[in-house]
């Protein structure tokens, strides 16, 4: 029994129940009560995360079953399913990713929100505990649970607060991933039936399944097949990912920021976790077929980037390339590759989430994303230019900033897999110069030549302070990229060695002391 | 032990149901005297029904089976049975509140017969559900049948209610026919009208029994279309949109909910202790009515923009779900149906409830009206989600362990491309079940008028909105009983 990650993953529920009993109506003295219950239990929930990171102990993790911070109970005795939650070196970044970006997406929404607030606060903390619960989650009932858990307060915040189109892209995003998740729901349950079979005992625990499981290579395909359409869609894999352009670009901007920051990450978490964990022969059977749909991706996103006049837009196609990056150092199947993976994840919630705070700043003061409609604008918000600078070359992976690391181990990883990966996944960066560059000459560079742009207010103090927290994390990353690594490393190595064993496993691994 | 204790639930509500009528003929007009004799009436009988439990015999001559399996599907019929005395309380406003003919109607006259009617349902459902030869099971069904014409057609001078009671009518007779006639199949082919009995000598027929396969599925065809009326199954359902239109909403709701119960009780016994040598047979045909009922029920209900209507394909279609359990011929396959049968009436009157909330505030039926829900009353919107979500089987929902329930033991059959299809039907229905929570949440509210929940109301949907989160998050207990009463009428089986 570990309370921390205990408290960790269910304080925003206890946040979201203490909401829905305060009244409706704002007091007249603080009329920002709902507002400030909802970033203090956010923010409690972070602080609550930080002891995790230092007190975690470095271990092989989930390729060898060795988790942290433990709770295991009985919980649905008949069915041997476990209330069973726990971390490692892959699933803990991505933990401390969620605490750091809620309330910073809380606060990015302080004023854009202004209808039904009550509601919007309590359906993203419930959605923050949807998606810690799927990162923790070591039992394949619980984990299903969590998943969808956090489908429908999405679907509400697309759906209440999103922009003209929200209701079509809500249903849109709704029924991707609806229809991944149910072929997921007969996989999990197929995996605890063939268990059964094999040994006479029900069980959903995830590491007796991994322990105990002997699938013949067919059964494994198909398995593998159906948790990985439900994980390519949330990714979102080419050619999965025609849902999140609408999800994106009508979602309100906090939406928006989890949407990128997180909820994408729950597709490469699931990659990582169950098809590499639990199918590993048909993980090794299907990389090549997976990586080319990567690197697919990272160019096809990238040119259609270029292409966008929205530049709301314009952020959600870059996601599909640099979430392409992350599905192809998955499966470049070697420690390089999946650590990179997984720092890119972090690397993109936090650049991307900014991005998007960044792009519900200027379109709370001028109501409108369109490109054409802005340029100058360094001269009149010279510190959202500044702010939008950094982030903008942390996400195009300049070395240095965070985005670099990532992107380069896991093009190391894949050049070791196959040199044509790295070869073709390396214009994907180099586009990603221009489009993310293109976009930020246009809006800031020259002269103001509407006059809409010179009276634009810059940042106020709260938008800095919602923002310096990710840039901070920006350079961190970037030049002490070891603080995460440290802890990742060793779990992708272990989880990497049960995939494969071949001469990539003792490549040097760069950036660590 | 004695018959007359074994036979309490039935008695007790028989009694009552008397007192209730005669009650009401001497002082008429007494709403809250007949509410609570009702109430009592079907909590002793609830009491009656769980001290018979483990008792596992059959008594009278061996038609009726007093099991486990039994047990709880009296629980869960008399708590339908409960639920929709509360909705029926409030569906009956005082005359003053509004001008609509059909409901100041309800609320003058003939009170007293809703109530003593409702019991007497209830009785024929107790029946039903421990019936163990094809007369008692023919004999409960059509009482229940009788009770649920008189109930639909209620509203006598709304012309609405009366079609949808003749309809229902023409149509349960008919189906009535055919099920008589395939049980004197049965009875030519055994010579007896007692479950176990039939199957004894099904079993012990020379050459080999698959020499009756010509006569026995013919009349399991037959019956299923008595039972499939019952628990309005495609392809035997087209009287249900109608009848769930016309009848008022507590009758709708029980409709929806009580056949169910006593129809997939007796109908899992039945081909259960009856006919288990032929199970690759029947197991088939129910499958395949199973794809047929899902299917048609879900896609249909999508058109809908009528809630009752809707609810009425939403049935269809969980009704398909809940016969998924019987295809698995396995004892998790009666775990499972048990535990979605019971699920889904909780819920079903949840929904059913939020519906008469609603038309009795705006007086109409359209999905329209439910616009703006989550701002003119929050928790009655929140409640619908709730309900709504758990018909759709979201987790943590009862009704998504009910479906994963349901799906684990068609895939421990090999039964993988009958999940396959359930799961699709399962993203049409979340399509339209989301719809109605697109209307509550996204669309502007027509006025900002707050909308009142009347207390029985909330008193219903409150059981049935702890009970599904409870048996959502904690099903173990309720899994146990469940296991225990599956594994006996297993054993009877084998």
């Amino acid at each position: 029994m570990n309370m921390t990650l205990l408290a960790v993953t269910f304080l925003p529920l206890v946040g979201a129940l203490v909401l829905l009993l305060m009244d409706n109506q704002p007091s007249r003295r603080n009329p920002a009560v709902l507002r400030w219950t909802a970033l203090g239990f956010s923010v409690f929930t972070f602080l609550l995360s930080l002891p995790l990171l230092l007190t975690f102990q470095t271990g092989a993790g989930f390729g060898s079953g060795d988790m942290s911070f433990v709770t295991d109970v009985l919980w649905i005795i008949p069915w041997g399913i476990h209330f069973h939650i726990g971390v490692d070196g892959i699933s803990l970044p991505l933990i401390l990713l969620t605490t750091f970006l809620t309330p910073l997406a809380l606060l990015s929404g302080w004023t854009s929100i202004e209808k039904r607030q009550k509601e919007f606060l309590i359906l993203m903390l419930l959605l923050e505990t949807g998606m810690l619960g799927v990162f923790v989650a070591l039992d394949l009932f619980l984990f299903y649970l969590f998943w969808e858990f956090t489908l429908i307060p999405m679907i509400l915040l697309i759906g209440i607060w999103g922009s003209d189109r929200r209701v079509y892209a809500a249903i849109k995003f709704f029924l991707y991933t609806a229809v991944g998740s149910l072929l997921m729901l007969i996989a999990i349950l197929a995996l605890v039936v063939i268990h059964a079979n094999q040994t006479g005992q029900y069980t959903f625990d995830l590491l007796a399944l991994k322990a105990g499981l002997k699938l013949d290579p067919a059964a494994q395909i198909w398995l593998f097949l159906a948790f990985f359409l439900a994980f390519a869609i949330k990714v979102p894999l080419w050619p999965l990912h025609t849902w999140l352009p609408d999800a994106h670009t009508e979602a309100p901007t906090p939406g928006s920021v989890i949407l990128a920051g997180v909820l994408l990450k729950l597709g490469g978490y699931g990659m990582l976790r169950y098809n590499l964990g639990l199918f590993p022969d048909a993980a090794r059977t299907l990389a090549p077929a997976i990586a080319i749909l990567a690197i697919i991706g990272i160019i096809y996103g990238a040119l259609v980037s270029f292409a966008q006049k929205d530049l709301k837009r314009l952020v959600a196609y870059s996601s599909v390339s640099h979430m392409g990056f992350v599905v192809l150092g998955i499966f470049s199947l070697n420690p390089l590759g999946i650590s990179g993976a997984v720092l890119q994840m972090v690397n993109h919630g936090l650049s991307t989430g900014a991005l998007f705070m960044l792009v519900g700043v200027i379109y709370e003061r001028r109501h409108t994303r369109l490109l054409s409609e802005f340029g100058g604008l360094g001269i009149s918000m010279p510190i959202y230019a500044a702010l939008m600078l950094i982030i903008t070359l942390s996400s195009l992976a300049v070395p240095g900033l965070n985005g670099f690391i990532g992107e380069f181990a896991i093009l190391q990883g894949a050049f070791a897999t196959n040199w044509i990966y790295a070869a073709f996944a390396t214009v994907g960066m180099i586009l990603a110069a221009v489009y993310l560059l293109w976009m930020y000459q246009q809006i800031f560079t020259g002269e103001i030549k509407n006059p809409a742009n010179a009276a634009v207010r810059d940042l106020n103090r709260r938008e800095i302070w919602s923002l310096v927290p990710i840039v901070i994390m920006v350079f961190v990353l970037g030049l002490y990229p070891a603080l995460f690594l440290n802890i990742i490393v060793p779990a992708a190595q272990s989880l990497a060695s049960q995939v494969i064993q071949h001469a990539a496993l003792t490549l040097q691994f760069p950036f660590l002391p | 032990m004695d018959i007359a204790i074994l036979l309490l639930p039935e008695i007790i509500l028989t009694i009552f149901a008397l007192i209730v009528l005669g009650y009401d003929l001497i002082w008429p007009g007494r709403k809250a005297v007949l509410v609570t004799l009702t109430l009592v009436a079907v909590g002793l009988a609830a009491i009656g029904a769980i001290y018979t439990w483990g008792t596992n015999k059959t008594i009278m001559a061996d038609t009726i089976s007093i099991d486990d399996y039994g047990v709880l599907f009296k629980l869960a019929g008399l708590a339908a049975t409960a639920m929709v005395v509360l909705l029926g309380m409030s569906y009956i406003p005082e005359g003053r509140r509004t001008q609509d003919a059909k409901r100041r109607l309800l609320a003058i006259s003939r009170q007293g017969e809703f109530y003593a009617i409702m019991l007497f349902a209830a009785v024929s459902i107790m029946f039903l559900v421990s019936a163990n030869s094809l007369v008692l099971i023919y004999l409960s069904i059509e009482f229940l049948s009788i009770a649920s014409y008189i109930l639909v057609g209620y509203l006598r001078d709304d012309s609405l209610s009366t079609e949808a009671a003749i309809k229902y009518f023409l149509y349960g007779s008919v189906t009535a026919a055919a099920m008589v006639y395939g049980m004197s199949f049965l009875y030519g082919v055994s010579g007896s009208v007692d479950l176990p009995t039939i199957a004894k000598v099904i079993a012990g027929t020379l050459p080999s029994p698959e020499s009756l396969r010509g006569i026995v599925m013919p009349a399991v065809v037959l019956i299923l279309a008595g039972f499939g009326f019952k628990v309005a199954m495609a392809p035997f359902h087209q009287w249900s949109p109608d009848a769930y239109e016309g009848a008022p909403t507590p009758v709708t709701a029980f409709i929806s909910v009580a056949p169910k119960v006593g129809g997939f009780a007796v109908l899992y016994r039945t081909l259960i202790v009856a006919l288990p040598y032929f199970h690759s047979d029947w197991g088939g045909t129910i499958a395949i009515l199973a794809v047929l009922s899902m299917s048609l029920g879900n896609l249909v209900a999508l058109t809908e923009r009528n809630i009752k209507r809707m609810l009425a394909y939403s049935s269809i279609a969980q009704a398909g779900y809940i016969l998924i359990g019987i295809a698995a011929y396995s004892q998790m396959g009666i775990s499972s149906t048990l535990f979605y049968v019971m699920v889904y009436t909780l819920t079903n009157i949840g929904a059913f409830a939020v519906a008469i909330v609603i038309s009795n505030a705006l007086g109409s039926d359209s999905i329209a009206d439910f616009a703006g829900l989550s701002q003119r009353n929050p928790s009655l919107a929140l409640l619908m989600l709730f309900f709504l979500l758990s018909l759709a089987g979201i987790p943590p929902l009862a009704g998504f362990f009910g479906k994963f329930f349901l799906f684990t033991a068609a895939l421990e059959q090999n039964l993988t491309w009958l999940v396959f299809v359930a799961v699709i039907n399962s993203v049409l229905s979340l399509y339209y079940y989301l719809m109605i929570v697109k209307v509550m949440y996204v669309d502007p509210p027509e006025s900002t008028v707050p909308l009142e929940t009347p207390r029985p109301l909330a008193v219903a949907m409150g059981i049935s909105a702890i009970a599904i989160l409870v048996l959502g998050i904690f099903p173990t207990p309720l899994i146990n009983l469940i296991t225990t009463a599956a594994a006996a009428l297993m054993q009877v089986s084998s």
